[in-house]
């Protein structure tokens, strides 16, 4: 019987365990740590070396830009499924200010933020694909950089999707494909909605 | 011989059989609802936060979408939560004197995280992956509730293994279409199990219930 007593400590530590495997001595994502000046788990990568998939040796297609210039062409096809992704992309990062019709009145704005471009201006229109892309890359003016949440080539589909906004804010009936031309016809005439009550200040810089 | 017992001793020890049955049995009914009760599982507790971040008012009034801040959550296994540029993105320009901020506008120009206390925190003996589960059409909401609607975020399921298997061996009654992943106010159809059948033919579910699943 005093044998088995001695096992009680025995199987008392081994209910300690438990929490180590709970807890395991390593680094989860965003983990916070006290072996770092900083705080950080996750550490930058140090300066002058390149990870894995992020050797952008094609400028244009990673800065927009070639020789200083916005390109003008997007750098690969844009395809129906390039659209859509950009359309979904669009509506998550850029419409709580653009809102989903690019015309700068998103809920975030009418909530005090500053205006947000609208891009059915002659000024955007004739704007290259490139300045757009420049625009998510590095922000401009109050609109920060999302180049940390979106990837080049959705930046790409992004630009793609406002050349669709922009085109579909001042189609005419004849645009429409046939079929919806009749579907579009059909349905009963509704009064064009009021103008919006912050009209477009012009965004010049 | 006289009796030893009393008669009235036949009763008391079929009572006295009963009583510990019927004791045994409370005792682990209360334990397993002590155990699945908010007390230790902490379900529908909201948690104290650095700041009070209310997702009422991101998501539910001001439509943002999960994934302007939780960006990972489609191609990783970690959803992220947004360093304190992704709120600077907003609150550079509004509510920039409120007092309950103070601590982001610090962490932005100190470099320092803010320290968010976790809601959902798996053993790390479990592995887990969002990608797959969004990829296959599983809800945020069937796993983190009505998120939208919480003014402090708080669990609403255990993640007790139970949970997970229960979902593993028939995912069917679970899947949702993909592009209502995000769509916090969805509601199962009346049809659930015909769609979930569809759906899993479809998106090639599979009913994932080996350990090595979830323990590897
Ligand atoms: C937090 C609000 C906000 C978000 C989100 C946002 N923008 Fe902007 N954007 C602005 C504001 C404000 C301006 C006007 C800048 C100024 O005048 O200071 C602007 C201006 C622009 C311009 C006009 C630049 C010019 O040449 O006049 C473009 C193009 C643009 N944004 C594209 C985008 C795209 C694409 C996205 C999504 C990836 C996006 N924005 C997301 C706030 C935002
Ligand atoms: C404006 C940014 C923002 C948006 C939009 C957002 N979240 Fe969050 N989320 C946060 C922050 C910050 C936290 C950490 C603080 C907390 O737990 O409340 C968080 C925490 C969470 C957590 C708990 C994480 C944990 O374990 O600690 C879940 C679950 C979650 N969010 C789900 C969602 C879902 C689902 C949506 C879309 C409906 C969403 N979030 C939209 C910023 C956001
Ligand atoms: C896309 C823009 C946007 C982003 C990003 C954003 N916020 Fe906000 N936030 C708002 C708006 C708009 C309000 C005003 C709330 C309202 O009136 O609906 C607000 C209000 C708040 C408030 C005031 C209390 C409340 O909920 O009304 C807090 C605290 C807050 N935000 C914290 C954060 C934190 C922390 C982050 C980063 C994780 C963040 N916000 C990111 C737009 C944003
Ligand atoms: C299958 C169930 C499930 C689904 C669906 C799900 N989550 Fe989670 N989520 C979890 C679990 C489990 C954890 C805890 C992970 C851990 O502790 O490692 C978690 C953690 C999180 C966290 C904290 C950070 C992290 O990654 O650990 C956030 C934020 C989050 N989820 C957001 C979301 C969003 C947004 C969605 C919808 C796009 C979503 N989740 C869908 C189960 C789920
Ligand atoms: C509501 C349903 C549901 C719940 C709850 C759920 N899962 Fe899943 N899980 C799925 C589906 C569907 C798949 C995809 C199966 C496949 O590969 O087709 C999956 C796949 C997985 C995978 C495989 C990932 C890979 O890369 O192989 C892991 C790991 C996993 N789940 C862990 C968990 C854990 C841990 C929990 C509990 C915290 C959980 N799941 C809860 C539905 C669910
Ligand atoms: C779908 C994912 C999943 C699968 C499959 C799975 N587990 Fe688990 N398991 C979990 C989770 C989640 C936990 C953590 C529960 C908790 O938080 O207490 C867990 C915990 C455990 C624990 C530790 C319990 C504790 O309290 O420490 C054991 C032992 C275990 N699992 C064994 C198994 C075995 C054996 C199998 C195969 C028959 C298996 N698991 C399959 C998800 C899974």
């Amino acid at each position: 019987m005093r044998h088995r007593i001695t096992l009680l400590p025995l199987i008392l530590s081994l209910a300690a365990c438990r929490q180590d495997m709970h807890n395991q001595p390593r680094y989860k994502p965003l983990a916070g740590t006290g072996f770092f000046g900083d705080g950080r788990s996750a550490r930058p990568s140090p300066e002058g070396t390149v990870a894995r998939g992020e050797l952008h040796i094609d400028k244009a297609r990673y800065t927009g830009k070639v020789d200083g210039n916005d390109v003008t062409a997007f750098p690969f096809p844009i395809t129906r499924a390039d659209v859509s992704r950009g359309q979904q992309r669009f509506n998550i990062y850029c419409s709580p200010c653009h809102s989903r019709l690019g015309d700068g009145n998103g809920m975030i704005v009418r909530r005090g933020f500053r205006q947000a471009a609208n891009y059915n201006t002659d000024k955007l229109r004739n704007a290259p694909v490139g300045h757009f892309f420049d625009v998510i890359t590095n922000g401009f003016g109050a609109m920060p950089s999302y180049a940390s949440r979106i990837p080049p080539d959705d930046r790409w589909r992004i630009v793609a999707y406002i050349r669709v906004l922009q085109f579909s804010q001042n189609a005419k009936l004849e645009d429409a494909p046939p079929a919806e031309r009749q579907e579009l016809e059909a349905m009963p005439v509704t009064p064009s909605p009021a103008p919006s009550p912050t009209p477009q200040k012009e965004v010049s810089r | 011989m006289a009796q030893i017992f009393h008669r009235s001793a036949n009763s008391l020890a079929n009572i006295t059989i009963a009583a510990v049955i019927l004791g045994i049995g409370g005792l682990l009914w209360a334990s397993y609802r002590i155990d699945q009760g908010s007390f230790i599982t902490e379900v529908g507790i909201a948690r104290q936060q650095p700041v009070p971040f209310s997702h009422k008012h991101h998501v539910t009034d001001d439509g943002i979408d999960c994934r302007y801040c939780h960006t990972s959550v489609e191609v990783s296994p970690f959803a992220g939560l947004p360093p304190t540029e992704t709120c600077m993105s907003c609150h550079s320009q509004i509510w920039t004197n409120a007092e309950m901020l103070e601590p982001v506008r610090a962490s932005y120009r100190t470099g320092q995280s803010i320290e968010w206390t976790r809601v959902y925190d798996l053993p790390d003996f479990v592995y887990f992956n969002h990608s797959i589960h969004i990829n296959k059409g599983v809800g945020c909401s069937t796993c983190h509730g009505r998120v939208d609607l919480m003014p402090l975020t708080y669990k609403a399921n255990t993640l007790y293994m139970q949970w997970c298997v229960e979902c593993h061996r028939n995912p069917a009654k679970y899947v949702r279409p993909r592009e209502e992943v995000f769509n916090m106010t969805y509601q199962a159809p009346g049809n659930q199990m015909e769609l979930g059948r569809r759906l899993v033919a479809e998106y090639k579910v599979q009913s994932l219930t080996d350990c090595v699943t979830c323990h590897r």
